[in-house]
């Protein structure tokens, strides 16, 4: 962890006065925080709070009424998801976005689309440059199929994988864009306590050997506390609390708003 | 004991990508084109060739095109009789008007023009879904069929609106369309043509592109967010569907029937099409091959069949069972197994890999 937080840098990513409403649902009301680089931020709240709207917004899936993202120092109000991913930036869902009909190395193959270039005359000979492209691709997939240690169902289409697996091959296909921040939203929900600790351990190593900056959403408290750098806290789409865990296990507001009631 | 991969190690990804990776699959297909080049030529009478291998080929090429856009990208079109009619009249305009153009390139011409078609088409699926989309492409099709009937200019003011192919030679004495042609050159031209345009077809799918039309089929929220555009992603679909489906409607008008007026691509023909890739299975290039064989083989198999046993029907029955047959099928197919005959082949093979041990 001290190791760690040494090598948190600057500011990465700044959201400011983000306010976001569905008709009258105030989903999010004048949120403000910062990720920075190569941190593991930890955003917890109860169900409803607001926490994946966050992220929706961040990638520049839903767009915000109010307030202003910068990324990078590239301030921005309105930006399509795509754009978000050429500019680095990664995520995965709370119920699991995979391509079910094809392979895991389809859908990590399909993560790294932002990486070729070839176009498509190219991709039709699938000769010369383009067989160079697709193999020099597929190698670095091989690498993260390596890392996530499902090597064994490289082949097989993910629709017939099991919850656990579909998550972490969802981890992988995110992984292959090589983002420089990799939103999570629930990845260790529905896991027993192996895979949760296999996933803790894949989260910390992709922190630790690729710099990779996470911002992660969990509500199991333990690994919270365990893995993060630093928390914030949202209840009723307010931030109410920001800091290092162990301030935030301390603050009263959030014991009361959120630690307080057993979930 | 014959079909094995043991011993097969793959050293490289190249190798591993290969389309048929397995060495007994290699020796099948090298094998299976001898025939279908040496073989087939020779023993195939002129009926077989021609009412049988030449439209099978055509299909197959219209079905691969539909099976891009629909099995690998998903979206539903129910437009393919109307642009393969687009193919067969550009096909016209451009061999008449320039009869110095050589055939082949006229082909893939018209091919380009439907790819222009099918992306001004396309455009709504960027905002609709499924039925509804199927629905606008419903109206490309009446439009389309409507349109070539509508205007005498599109078969040169013929009176009975006919267009006939101009003969047109491959190379040389080698006519392929025309009162010259022969089933034989029709056929060797065909397999020719399509087997290219089909590994052509396969190699897209297995690449980048392909797999951006996968992604937008299977989730396209995911696909956007992965960097995917969805605009590009269909709207490239649709045109290179429309450009298979262009060129096949060029065969159909200039190499099969040799000439055909614009209600030949009507909507039935539509359906025809999407009937081959749910039977032969939807997102497979082998599955467009074999629903077009199956939906052509079927009624002549079917009127042949009873005679064959002894058994004497009516052929208004034969045609009613043919319409139950079908229906039965599709049912079968888009509940039981939305793969097609592809994974049922796909299937058979891996029981073969393993046996005689099932375990
Ligand atoms: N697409 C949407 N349409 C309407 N309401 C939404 C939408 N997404 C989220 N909400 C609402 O916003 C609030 C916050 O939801 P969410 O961000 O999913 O919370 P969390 O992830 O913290 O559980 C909830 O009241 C939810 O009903
Ligand atoms: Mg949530």
């Amino acid at each position: 962890m001290s190791e760690q937080a040494k090598r948190i840098g600057d500011t990465l990513l700044r959201v400011e006065g983000i306010t976001l409403s569905f008709g009258g649902v105030r989903a999010l009301n004048d949120v403000s925080f910062e990720i920075k680089e190569h941190e593991i931020l930890a955003i917890i709240g109860p169900n409803g709070a607001g926490k994946s709207s966050m992220l929706n917004v961040i990638n520049g899936f839903y767009h915000p009424q109010e307030g202003t993202i910068s990324f990078k120092g590239r301030e921005r109000k309105r930006m399509r998801p795509y754009v978000a991913a050429k500019q680095g930036i990664a995520r995965t869902f709370q119920n699991i976005a995979l391509f079910k009909g094809m392979s895991t190395l389809d859908n990590i193959m399909t993560g790294r689309m932002l990486k070729m270039k070839r176009n498509f005359l190219w991709q039709a000979l699938y000769w010369g440059p383009a067989l160079k492209e697709e193999i020099e691709n597929r190698e670095f997939c091989e690498k993260v199929i390596d890392f996530l240690e499902i090597q064994a169902i490289r082949k097989t289409p993910v629709g017939r994988l099991p919850y656990g697996l579909q998550k972490r091959v969802e981890l992988g296909r995110a992984l292959a864009a090589e983002p420089e921040i990799l939103l999570l939203d629930e990845p260790m929900a529905g896991m027993n306590v192996e895979e949760k600790e296999d996933m803790c351990r894949f989260i910390l190593d992709v922190n630790d050997e690729f710099g990779t900056t996470i911002a992660l959403i969990e509500h199991d408290m333990g690994v919270v506390m365990d893995i993060s750098d630093r928390v914030v806290v949202l209840d009723y789409g307010r931030k109410i609390a920001d800091g290092t865990p162990d301030a935030v296990r301390a603050d009263q507001q959030v014991i009361d708003a959120y630690l307080g009631v057993s979930h | 004991m014959i079909y094995r991969e043991a011993g097969q190690f793959k050293s490289s990804y190249g190798a591993d990508q290969a389309i048929f990776p397995i060495l007994q699959d290699r020796i099948a297909v090298a094998i299976m084109l001898a025939i279908a080049v040496v073989v087939i030529p020779l023993v195939a009478g002129p009926y077989w060739l021609e009412t049988i291998l030449v439209p099978f080929l055509v299909f197959s090429m219209a079905a691969i095109g539909l099976n891009l856009l629909t099995g690998y990208c998903g979206q539903l079109s129910l437009g393919t009789g109307g642009f393969m009619a687009c193919g067969a009249f550009f096909a016209y305009k451009l061999s008449t008007a320039f009869p110095e153009l050589h055939i082949v390139l006229v082909f893939l011409l018209s091919g380009l023009g439907t790819a222009f078609v099918g992306i001004l088409f396309g455009i709504p699926s960027l905002r609709i879904k499924g039925f509804y989309l199927a629905v606008a492409t419903l109206a490309a099709q009446f439009f389309l069929v409507w349109m070539f009937n509508k205007f005498p200019w599109w078969n040169n003011y013929s009176p009975s609106g006919v267009i006939s192919a101009p003969p047109r030679a491959v190379f040389g004495d080698f006519y392929l369309t025309g009162t010259q042609a022969t089933p034989e050159i029709k056929y060797l031209f065909l397999l020719a043509f399509v087997s290219v345009m089909a590994l052509l077809a396969k190699n897209l799918t297995r690449s980048r592109i392909g797999r951006s039309w996968m992604a937008i089929r299977d989730m396209d929220i995911a696909a956007e967010i992965i960097g995917i555009r969805p605009l590009f992603a269909k709207l490239s679909a649709f045109a290179i569907s429309s450009f298979y489906i262009g060129i096949s409607g060029a065969l159909w008008a200039f190499v099969y029937t040799g000439s055909v007026e614009a209600l030949a691509f009507d909507i039935n023909r539509s359906f025809q099409v999407l009937f081959m890739i749910i039977v032969g299975g939807l997102g497979s290039i082998l599955g467009s091959f074999l629903g077009a064989a199956f939906i052509v083989l079927m009624p002549i198999f079917l009127s042949n069949a009873p005679a064959a046993l002894g058994l004497h029907i009516s052929v208004e029955l034969v045609s009613h069972m043919e319409f139950m047959i079908f229906g039965a099928l599709i049912i079968f197919f888009l509940i039981v197994e939305p793969s097609g005959l592809a994974r049922l082949w796909q299937i058979g093979k891996e029981k073969l890999r393993l046996w005689p041990f099932p375990y």
